[in-house]
């Protein structure tokens, strides 16, 4: 599904992907670790689209379709989506308006009709009970005052409601109390499939408990540098980051 | 130098042609003798004049008045598709300065001509141009001195008109230049209530010159209620220049509404003194500029009392190369004790053409008020954009989003649900509203 080849970005002058490597298949959870300024959050922002990274190298095959050639807006028509560590609030634009908006231009692109306001609003509700997301929060400005739990909660019932082929997650977990982890790891669970893949971007250990890996990276120096099965989260967590940094100065 | 003397002969053109025209048998003859003197006095401002800096009216004037203040004649005596769909309203038309239709007033309502007014009716004569001070603004006091047509709406004691009153303006310059001098008295009696809405409009593609230059003094009485709306959105090159004065006494309520879509040059001063406690004043005012249009909203509070209360919340977004100005003046008078007056100017440039000079100036002399001011100005948003772009929105949809949302907030203030419609309709279509 998503096949990075040596990918190489840099923000401004400062180089901060040196070639990742990364192969996802459908119907896998990739869980990417690293220590702070690895290029963990880069690299979810590269494969989104955002502009103030310029790639250097190396190539992202989504689907058979390069994906660096695409607009922010195409890529995740194309299925992409990118569950944000700090979700924008944007005074003014309620949250129903604007999931149907966009929910309408991807079904658009897909050569589906748009959904009128009661199909919306059925489906809506849906996937409101997945993220146990109140209606209130939607009929209000996007993000505008929520707290830190509902933003993330936002970021995954905006999920639920595109239906994404590959869901990136960048640090959804972090500043999440255990309840609100269970329902966004819950969330997240309820949407996988055999035919959609999602990789986790985190720092902690933690969230790896409630939504299982197949394969665990260890991102550092904007390099994946050890990949492993779901044991090595754990060896992560017990250990911390320090024996990898040994291991890779002595390679 | 030469700018100088450039603005005085065109000051000294004006006055002459002022003086012309002045009329010993008018009601209001020694009034326009004095503004005249003013306008003598004051001259058009020059280049770096505080109070125009930006706005370079005399220039425009200078370049463009052909001798002599004579407006072209029109034919024009209906707004036809300039109109506000669906509102029930008391309409006037004013053509190239000339008032063509006084409608027949009801409940009590006097709409006359003003000259006619000035004649006989003590209100009239009571508060005219006791508000609009021609001794400091060069502009009001040109209009002072020989303002050629204009309307006297008087609503007496405990009256609440339902039906707006609206002021259509148009101006049609195809057989040269229009120089129009409105001038409106609108007395809003005690516990009275009345809604009064302007709109400028021009046939487009003329070649001549088109300048107006409107005063309203409006008096708005003991707890009485005055909602205004201005809708600039001359798509006929007009330079204009208004004044807006109120006059507020206890308990009076006002909403303005500003709206400035299109014209070549637009200069508002919209100026409320607060003579009486518990006064409630909201402005509200959205400029949506694009191609070179200029807008200059000056606004005065002035809290002579104690305990009202004034809001104002400006907004604007510059397209293309045009330019917004802004200059919120409060004043809070020594006696003016337990004032509550706020103020909030915020802009968006969406290009590197566009500017925005925006300017608060608050001067307290009481020491027991809350007030503050705030102003921004600034692009939109990028993180917001991608966020939207991130969840499938096309660039263009979410810059309507966003700019819609940014001008939404005015909107919700409309509080009359037909305005609230036609407001909603022009906007959207301005910011390709398609969601």
């Amino acid at each position: 599904m998503l096949s990075i080849k040596n990918l190489q970005a840099k923000i401004g002058e400062k180089q901060i992907l040196n070639g990742i490597n990364l192969e996802v298949k459908a119907g896998e959870v990739h869980a990417i670790m690293g220590p702070n300024g690895s290029g963990k959050s880069t690299l979810a922002s590269v494969l989104a689209g955002r502009e103030e990274f310029e790639v250097m190298e190396g190539e992202v095959n989504f689907l058979g379709k390069d994906l660096l050639e695409m607009a922010p807006e195409d890529r995740a028509r194309e299925g992409v989506f990118l569950a944000f560590q700090y979700p924008v609030e944007i005074p003014g634009v309620s949250t129903i308006n604007f999931m149907k908006t966009a929910l309408n231009q991807i079904r658009e692109h897909r050569g589906q009709q748009p959904l009128d306001a009661v199909s919306f609003l059925g489906v809506m509700k849906e996937k409101m009970k997945l993220v146990e997301i109140d209606q209130s929060l939607l009929n209000r400005s996007l993000n505008e005052g929520f707290s830190g739990g509902e933003k993330k909660r936002n970021e995954i019932f905006q999920m639920a409601m595109l239906e994404p082929k590959l869901a990136i997650l960048d640090e959804t977990d972090s500043g999440l109390d255990i309840d609100a982890l269970k329902i966004v790891a819950n969330g997240v669970n309820k949407l996988r499939s055999k035919s959609n893949a999602v990789v986790v971007v985190t720092h902690y250990q933690r969230l790896l408990d409630y939504i299982v890996p197949d394969f665990v990276h260890v991102l550092y120096k904007g390099k994946i540098v050890k990949s492993g099965t779901k044991e090595l989260a754990l060896e992560l967590e017990a250990k911390g980051y320090d024996w990898i940094k040994d291991e890779v100065s002595v390679a | 130098m030469s700018v100088d003397i450039v603005e005085k002969n065109l000051s000294t053109e004006v006055s002459s042609s002022i003086e012309r025209s002045l009329n010993t048998k008018t009601f209001d003859y020694t009034i326009r003798k004095e503004a005249l003197e003013s306008f003598r006095k004051l001259g058009f401002p020059p280049a770096k004049n505080e109070e125009y800096k930006f706005t370079p009216l005399s220039r425009v004037l200078e370049k463009n008045l052909k001798a002599g203040l004579a407006s072209a004649s029109t034919t024009l005596n209906d707004p036809t598709t300039n109109t506000i769909p669906g509102l029930d309203a008391l309409v006037v038309v004013i053509a190239n300065g000339k008032v063509i239709n006084v409608p027949s007033a009801e409940h009590g309502l006097t709409i006359l001509p003003l000259a006619k007014a000035l004649e006989s009716n003590s209100e009239a004569q009571k508060h005219f141009s006791k508000y609009a001070d021609h001794r400091v603004d060069p502009f009001t006091a040109w209009n002072t001195a020989s303002w050629e047509d204009g309307l006297f709406i008087h609503v007496p004691d405990n009256k609440v008109i339902e039906k707006p009153v609206v002021l259509y303006y148009l101006q049609d310059a195809k057989d040269g230049q229009v120089i129009s001098l409105n001038r409106n008295l609108i007395v809003a009696a005690k516990n009275s209530e009345i809604t009064i809405i302007e709109k400028f409009d021009s046939i487009t593609g003329t070649p001549g010159f088109n300048f107006s230059n409107t005063v309203n003094e409006i008096v708005v009485g003991e707890n009485a209620g005055v909602n205004f709306y201005s809708i600039q959105n001359d798509q006929g090159g007009r330079h204009q220049f208004g004044l807006t004065q109120f006059y507020q006494s206890n308990y009076s309520r006002v909403n303005t509404f500003t709206f400035t879509l299109d014209g070549k040059l637009v200069r508002n001063n919209l100026q409320l003194t607060l003579d009486g406690e518990g006064i409630e004043s909201h402005m509200y005012g959205l400029y949506l500029l694009n191609h070179d249009t200029l807008a200059d909203n000056h606004t005065v509070v002035d809290h002579k009392k104690p305990n009202s209360f004034s809001n104002e919340l400006y907004k604007g977004i510059m397209d293309e190369s045009s330019r917004g100005v802004f200059n919120g003046k409060i004043y809070v008078r020594p006696d003016a004790q337990k004032t509550n007056a706020f103020q909030a100017n915020r802009n968006i440039l969406l290009t590197d053409k566009a500017t925005v000079n925006t300017k608060p100036q608050l001067e307290i002399w009481a020491d027991d008020v809350k007030c503050s001011h705030g102003c921004t100005s600034g692009q939109l948003d990028e993180e917001a954009l991608f966020y939207l772009q991130t969840r499938g929105i096309a660039k263009e949809t979410a810059q309507a989003m966003m700019l819609y949302a940014f001008a939404g907030e005015l909107l919700d203030n409309v509080k009359h649900p037909v305005m609230k419609e036609y407001l909603d309709g022009v906007i959207s279509e301005r910011l390709h509203k398609n969601f």
